[in-house]
């Protein structure tokens, strides 16, 4: 730039006839000097700030296209996308079992939920019920998954506030949570555990026992995060009557879980329309009035004290039906079984091997039909809707007949909960925008799948 | 458009042979095996539980339309002519029988071999108010695969059209704006179309090679 030109754009007096500037600033880049000069010259206040994909507070790779007047939010737009893996179309080449492999990656800090819906959605397609030990199984996971996965919203949401003792505490919860599926299927995330058929493995032999130090350990310490929170004047500052979301707004918007039970709705999958044997346990349905990000997050924290009342029911229940099957007993279906964690950490069973190579032709023939061709499950389409953590997750599959899926669609929560983003965040402050999205709780994997 | 809409018929699509798929080597006996493969099954009255009284009742608000009807695995599905669509949702939304508050989730779902009726969009409706849930499913053909958009009546829709344009190509007429949400701006082609293929290279081992997903052997 020359310096004349500089000059001049430094001294723009309010009588300089206004020239034709371009009303919209383009986010993608251009002349930066040009831009200022052009918004000195308009006058107007508006700042437009391409807020990600790479900030550390928008949970993944999140972009939000803000618009400011001041400290003002005026619009908002999500862009989503950056995290597309295309997991939808892969899972239409890879047979019905291998793809719960595809599904426990799609949103990472609840994978047992979308294996598990997955899983009773190809059920229902095949027409088959899974053992009750697999569905005692399944709740457990479910429900521990659940704990996990509402300390990372609350963690996470706190440490964007600044509240970052809160962030670490929630890890080191979570962790142990993490050990315990760790000892059970090997792998801290990502499990495949649950299964179309039942669940990949039983409980190890001191499962039990770890279980009793996971829920003795959140009773000592799923107290601290309303000690820390509830009552604390930034915090509340900060969250109360902040990204209101009201009944006829959530309706309008078709938001579920936290977000509409915030609003007074006590709207739970598992109590309207029961799956996995929920309707067998015992337990409420949190919710809170008012409609704000604070209201989300006593729901969650109230939610956590549900699951683990379930989860402890679950302990009762896998002690009473030790030893029973935790897979379908049909030999076409359940994948090759009695498989345990061996010391190097992988699968292998030599019982299960010595049968299969040694005794039983059968068993070597379903070993090697399900291993390489799978099951089929017969043509028709199903849908199934579990409550998530963040919402209804709903998995709708359809089948031509074959071993493999013809089409999988994964309803997330958190790509339909995006979309009330402008409507929580405009015409409040800047700041408020990390508030309301931490208490949507969306995961990109999940939402970009 | 002609006033009638070529719905799927539930005729055979498909033939499955034998018991590993088509080719040679099979010489169990069981290439004998012939397996039709039928989508789309219509269900005749009555449908049971409280099927019966939501047909009824959409057959009052919108005539002509509730015979068209699945109800496998306990879920009801109704196949709508892509014309109604909208006459169907705002009854769906707006009756108090009814009262289907949201669309929870629309999927598009690509059929190559269903001439006329390629492509089909599935709405999955639910009411809390009466705790119940349907399903609508509607079809395009591939040379003309416009869907009127129920941004309208379902808001929260927007991003699921969105989604369901990027990957199968489908135009939502009246959408606020029909643009990519998952794929990159200018992409090409709608990837999760039958006729796009999955791509990938062949895994090397030593000594051996694994073809990609998409070549690999098949049932």
């Amino acid at each position: 730039m020359s310096e004349e030109r500089q000059d001049e754009s430094l001294h723009v007096s309010v009588d300089t006839p206004a020239k034709s500037v371009p009303t919209e600033y383009l986010t993608q880049g251009g002349d930066f000097d040009e831009i200022v000069a052009a918004a000195r010259e308009k006058g107007d206040e508006t700042i437009v700030i391409n807020m990600g994909p790479q900030h550390p507070s928008t949970h993944g790779v999140l972009r939000l296209e803000v618009e400011l007047d001041g400290e003002t939010v005026t619009s908002i737009r999500p862009g989503i996308g950056f995290l597309h893996t295309g997991i939808e179309k892969s899972m239409e080449f890879r047979t019905w079992s291998q793809c719960s492999t595809y599904v426990t990656r799609m949103d990472y800090v609840m994978p047992m939920f979308n294996e598990t819906a997955y899983a009773l959605a190809v059920e229902k397609a095949m027409g088959i019920e899974v053992p009750q030990r697999a569905q005692i199984l399944r709740v457990l996971v479910m429900e521990l998954n659940r704990i996990a996965s509402h300390l990372v919203a609350i963690g996470t949401g706190g440490m964007e506030l600044g509240a970052l003792t809160v962030m670490t505490i929630g890890f080191r919860e979570r962790e142990m949570i993490l050990d315990f599926f760790e000892s059970l299927c090997g792998t801290r995330m990502n499990h495949a555990y649950v299964r179309p058929g039942g669940v990949s493995i039983d409980l190890p032999d001191d499962g039990l026992a770890r279980l009793r130090t996971v829920i003795e350990w959140l009773h000592k310490h799923l107290p601290e995060y309303a000690g820390f929170c509830n009552e604390n004047p930034i915090f509340k500052g900060r969250m109360c009557d902040v990204a209101t979301l009201t009944l006829s707004q959530a309706m309008a918007l078709g938001v579920t879980g936290p977000p509409l039970r915030a609003t007074g709705y006590a709207w739970d999958l598992r109590k309207k329309q029961p799956y996995s044997g929920y309707e067998d346990y015992d337990f409420e349905v949190p919710t809170w009035d008012t409609c704000d990000a604070y209201g989300r997050f006593r729901v969650r924290l109230q939610e956590m004290w549900e699951s683990l009342k379930i989860v402890e029911q679950c302990y009762d229940k896998l002690e009473s039906t030790a030893g029973q099957p935790h897979m379908v007993e049909d030999a076409k279906i359940a994948m090759p079984g009695a498989l345990t964690l061996g010391s190097d950490g992988q699968g292998n069973s030599f019982p299960h091997v010595k049968e299969v190579m040694g005794q039983s032709m059968e068993a070597l023939i379903h070993h090697f039909k399900l291993v390489t061709e799978g099951f089929s499950v017969p043509a028709g389409q199903a849908y199934q809707a579990i409550e998530s953590p963040k919402g209804e997750l709903g998995c709708h599959v359809v089948s031509d007949g074959g071993t493999q899926p013809y089409r999988v669609h994964f309803r997330d929560p958190g790509f339909h909960h995006l979309q009330s983003v402008p409507t929580l965040c405009e015409g409040g402050m800047l700041s408020d925008v990390v508030v309301a999205v931490a208490s949507l709780d969306p995961v990109l994997g999940g939402v970009d799948r | 458009m002609t006033d009638i809409e070529i719905t799927p018929k539930p005729t055979p699509v498909l033939t499955r042979q034998g018991m590993w798929g088509s080719g040679p080597g099979d010489v169990s006996g069981f290439g004998g095996i012939s397996r039709p493969i039928v989508r789309h099954v219509r269900a005749s009255r009555p449908f049971g539980s409280w099927f019966d009284e939501v047909a009824d009742k959409l057959e009052s608000l919108v005539p002509g339309l509730a015979d068209e009807v699945n109800t496998e695995h306990g879920e009801l599905t109704f196949y709508i002519p892509r014309e109604r669509l909208l006459e169907v949702v705002r009854a769906c939304r707006d009756d108090a029988y009814l009262r289907f508050e949201t669309c929870q989730s629309v999927s598009g779902v690509h059929y190559p071999d269903e001439e006329g009726a390629e492509l089909h969009v599935v709405y999955h409706l639910l009411s809390m108010t009466h705790n119940r849930r349907i399903r609508l499913e509607v079809t395009a053909p591939d040379d003309d695969p416009f869907i009127p958009s129920v941004t309208g009546v379902y808001p929260h829709t927007d991003w699921h059209e969105r989604e369901t344009w990027d990957m199968f190509g489908i135009v939502f007429d009246d959408h606020p704006a029909l643009t990519r949400i998952l794929m990159p701006d200018d992409w090409d082609g709608h990837p999760q179309r039958k006729d796009y293929a999955l791509g990938g290279i062949p895994v090397e081992f030593k000594g051996a090679q694994v073809p990609p997903p998409d070549q690999r052997r098949s049932y």
